[in-house]
């Protein structure tokens, strides 16, 4: 690739058109702010369903509005549902990695736009209509699906005969999961294309930002991951349309009154192992942008280089690949070989090596820094603090003996909650504060900022601790209520606890709708670098025009320079030239 | 970025950080240590030892927990921006082999000191005239069944399954062994090994007791087995574990591990209700 190859841009003048410009873009960045927004709306959505579920909990007899009276199991666990695939796939999986990496990814690594900007439009249209058609389930006259965001066959599989919840709402999940699969693949393909064949010249892998390995890690996993649900998905729409048998055993009895099912020959376990040789790497591939985000952030603001760069690089595609060879500790209790539970042990133990390197070296970073505490900043603290958490309650889970007790527990809830749901919103919502002046020309309001944190840290942890307590004493997922069970009744003050916590984390949420809408128009101007940053987002104007750069600039040095001493800044941008660095010496 | 502005919040900000983590370090600890919300007490050998690894891993990462969470909390305070020059450092070879070796050889210590009781439930088999029980799970509701006088399990077929007719395992209605007993909870006597064939007849379930320690999926197309020995008379909750649809959480019923002599007495009963 040569120099002059990157000159040439895709689209030199911006579409003028509304509809080319906003809704049917092909810019990288528009695309990313629509992503960015369909993980707003999304997350609104799955947040409000968390509310009402956790109201039930919390007053079991209580009439809840829009149920018509007291919410009925099957009602509970369609929200359940319904929250679980919104939160995993159309937020944790959209924002970080779609949003932010469209946005950003091309101009960190010095290119105009993605490598094929009209796949990436149609991966965005993909994932709208495969979220459409998700809601859509809400609205069916069998009801929104009930079987958890894993959706388990037989009961899955079979229709309406094992009960409600079972007819066209559970269909229109697969095919919208489907389609999600669709257009992640072809998304990944691109971010995977983009990040190989568009840096710029100097634009080494070892310099690239960590936030660029993040995404370029999580798109070979997408790329390995979807394309597995996306075939799980067809099979079981079959099983569901077609009368195929692909995860149904053959002697099925529902009912007294009618025959054994006709299917023969499937298996479940089937759907669980492709489903978690997916579900596993789709953790991290919730997890592993906040990763980078939060080393870019924490390397911003200690005003120090990331403290091991390559280490943190190497360990990064280190979990990418070990997170394939982890799926079976989710199938500890599932039926399957026992034998083979003694090697996923020890391979989910060993995923927890490169995390603690992780770990130690964001400690390192802040190690003598400098440390300036910008919400952006906070959030990235945050999630340092939430990954230890969360990451430590694994090593409980990743052993199969004690796997036996905590499966499926509220143990289990807490785990996942803290590591990749909390820590990687946390993840997104330190690039929001860091990249908002970037994207949209204005800070955002950093007091408002702060005070979100506040209390979204405290809650997290509010919400979330309890939940440990709660699955160690044996209560189990997936529960609409005590089911008149005495010891899961005697867990009430917790569980009220829990909603009290999470009502008043989730209208903290509001200050963030508030200031980031506010921002838009009346944030202090923000200029081009007002963190004062290396990176390249940080040389063009904001927001960054069409192409991003007027020329493609060169790169010279690794991106996380900061704090060298002997120079008058406290920081040297990627794109400075020797020359020009020689000139800032002191 | 030396702002004047960035001083003055910054000092808040971090005593304010510190001290939230010190306060989750707090409370963690001592509702851990405390035992404040525990398991209840396990009711066999295996159950111990699963206790005890649960005890030596809430060790290891307690340490760990509170050294990560109290190091984070004094960085926060120790290098806030007072105007301070930074220490540069890109990193350092040797803390990255010192703490990947030490966290690979702690991890791995860890699962391999947890293979024992995994083993002891899924690698060594019952022993030989260790109790036989049948269970079959179905939406929502379980069956537990026993041979019976003859000892012998009679053949099942999924075409004779019926509930109303209380015949939820299908037996053969045309055999000649028709003296199972099937029960809607389960009976054990105490000490005395047992080997649980599971099933279902729908979707998957998931055979839990908090007491035993146990928690094994029931899937379709497969009889999968458990074994263990109940030490303590009494009475326990059985779960499912595994959502099986709308009444997955009232699908639940008793253990009852009694003394050998009043087992002998609930099966000569059950036997005379089978006659009658």
């Amino acid at each position: 690739m040569s120099a002059e190859a990157h000159v040439v841009s895709h689209a030199p003048h911006a579409p003028r058109g509304f509809i080319r410009r906003y809704i049917f873009s092909t810019d990288h960045k528009v695309i990313g702010i629509q992503y960015w927004l369909l993980a707003l709306a999304a997350v609104s959505v799955g947040m409000v369903l968390s509310w009402l579920f956790r109201a039930h909990l919390a007053w079991p007899n209580a009439a809840i509005p829009g149920f018509g009276g007291v919410m009925k199991p099957e009602q509970y666990l369609a929200l359940v549902t319904m929250h679980g695939t919104i939160m995993i796939f159309f937020v944790l999986t959209v924002a970080p990695q779609s949003g932010f990496g469209n946005y950003f990814l091309p101009i960190q690594i010095g290119a105009d736009d993605m490598a094929f900007p009209r796949l990436n439009m149609l991966s965005f249209w993909i994932t709208f209509v495969a979220f459409l058609v998700l809601v859509s389930a809400f609205f069916t006259s069998a009801g929104a699906p009930i079987n958890g965001w894993t959706s388990y066959p037989p009961l899955s599989a079979v229709g309406s005969i094992a009960g409600p919840g079972q007819g066209t709402g559970e269909t229109l999940w697969v095919i919208s999961i489907a389609l999600f699969c669709l257009a992640s693949l072809l998304t990944a393909l691109n971010f995977i294309s983009t990040t190989i064949e568009m840096r710029t010249q100097g634009m080494s892998l070892m310099r690239m930002p960590l936030t660029v390995w993040g995404w370029f890690v999580t798109a070979v996993l997408g790329l390995l991951a979807f394309g597995v649900l996306l075939a799980a998905c067809i099979l079981v729409l079959l099983d569901r349309l077609a009368a195929t048998s692909f995860f149904i055993p053959a002697g099925l009895v529902f009912s007294d009154t009618q025959p054994p099912l006709t299917h023969a020959g499937g298996s479940p376990l089937l759907w669980e192992h492709l489903f978690w040789f997916f579900g596993h790497p789709e953790v991290y591939i919730a997890i592993l942008p906040a990763m980078g985000i939060t080393s870019h952030v924490l390397s911003s603001f200690s005003r120090k280089p990331v403290f091991g760069y390559k280490a943190m690089a190497y360990s990064l595609c280190a979990i990418g690949f070990l997170s394939f060879t982890v799926w079976g500790h989710h199938m500890f209790v599932s039926g399957m070989s026992p034998y083979s539970a003694l090697a996923f042990s020890f391979l989910t133990l060993a995923i927890g090596v490169p995390s603690a390197i992780k770990t130690f070296n964001w400690l390192g970073t802040l190690w003598g820094g400098r440390i300036h505490f910008t919400a952006a900043m906070l959030f990235a603290i945050g999630f340092v603090s939430l990954f230890v958490t969360g990451g430590l309650s694994g090593l409980f889970l990743a052993q199969p003996s004690i796997d036996l007790p905590l499966h499926d527990t509220y143990f289990v809830i807490a785990h996942f909650h803290i590591v990749m749901g909390v820590a990687a919103i946390f993840g997104i919502f330190a690039g929001t504060y860091y990249w908002f002046p970037k994207m949209f020309g204005r800070k955002m309001n950093e007091k408002l900022g702060k005070a979100h944190f506040w209390i979204t840290f405290a809650g997290a942890y509010l919400i979330f601790m309890p939940m440990h307590w709660m699955g160690i004493m044996g209560a189990l997922r997936r529960y609409a209520d005590p089911g008149g069970l005495p010891f899961l009744e005697r867990m009430a003050p917790i569980d009220l606890f829990i909603t009290i916590a999470a009502f008043i984390t989730g209208a903290a949420q509001l200050l963030f709708y508030f200031n980031f809408f506010w921002s838009l128009r009346h944030g202090e101007k923000a200029g081009e670098n007002p963190w004062h940053a290396t990176t390249l987002e940080w040389t063009i104007p904001s927001p960054p025009p069409h192409g991003n750069f007027v020329e493609i600039p060169r790169v010279y040095r690794g991106p996380y320079e900061y704090g060298l001493p002997g120079y008058k800044e406290d920081f040297l941008p990627q794109h400075l030239t020797p020359e020009q660095v020689a000139k800032m010496a002191t | 970025m030396r702002s004047e502005e960035g001083q003055r919040g910054s000092t808040a900000a971090a005593v304010v950080l510190s001290l939230m983590l010190l306060i989750l370090v707090a409370t963690t600890v001592y509702l851990f240590a405390a035992r404040v919300y525990p398991m209840p007490p396990a009711i066999t050998r295996v159950g111990h030892w699963i206790d005890r690894q649960y005890d030596l891993t809430l060790w290891v990462t307690g340490v760990i927990f509170v050294l990560a969470q109290v190091g984070l909390a004094w960085m926060v305070f120790r290098y806030r921006d007072r105007g301070q020059k930074v220490h540069f450092t890109r990193g350092s070879h040797v803390l990255e082999l010192v703490w990947t070796t030490a966290t690979f050889i702690l991890f791995t210590t860890l699962g391999a000191m947890a293979v024992h009781a995994w083993a002891q439930v899924h690698f060594v088999s019952p022993a030989p005239g260790a109790l036989q029980v049948d269970v079959m799970a179905e939406q929502f509701t379980w069956n537990f069944r026993y041979p019976g006088p003859d000892g012998k399990f009679a053949p099942t077929s999924p075409k004779d399954y019926s509930d109303s007719n209380g015949n939820p395992f299908g037996i053969d209605t045309s055999s000649k062994d028709q003296d199972d007993i099937v029960s809607p909870y389960l009976e054990l006597p105490v000490g005395q090994e047992v080997e649980l064939r599971l099933e279902s007849k729908d979707v998957i379930h998931d055979f839990y007791v908090r007491e035993l320690r146990i928690k094994q999926d029931i899937v379709p197309g497969m009889i999968i087995p458990i074994h263990f020995t109940p030490l303590q008379i009494g009475t326990y909750d059985i779960l499912c574990a595994q959502l099986c649809g709308m009444g997955h959480n009232r699908m639940h019923s008793t253990l009852r591990v009694v003394s050998e002599a009043d087992f002998q007495k609930w099966l000569k009963q059950q036997e005379a209700e089978n006659q009658q």
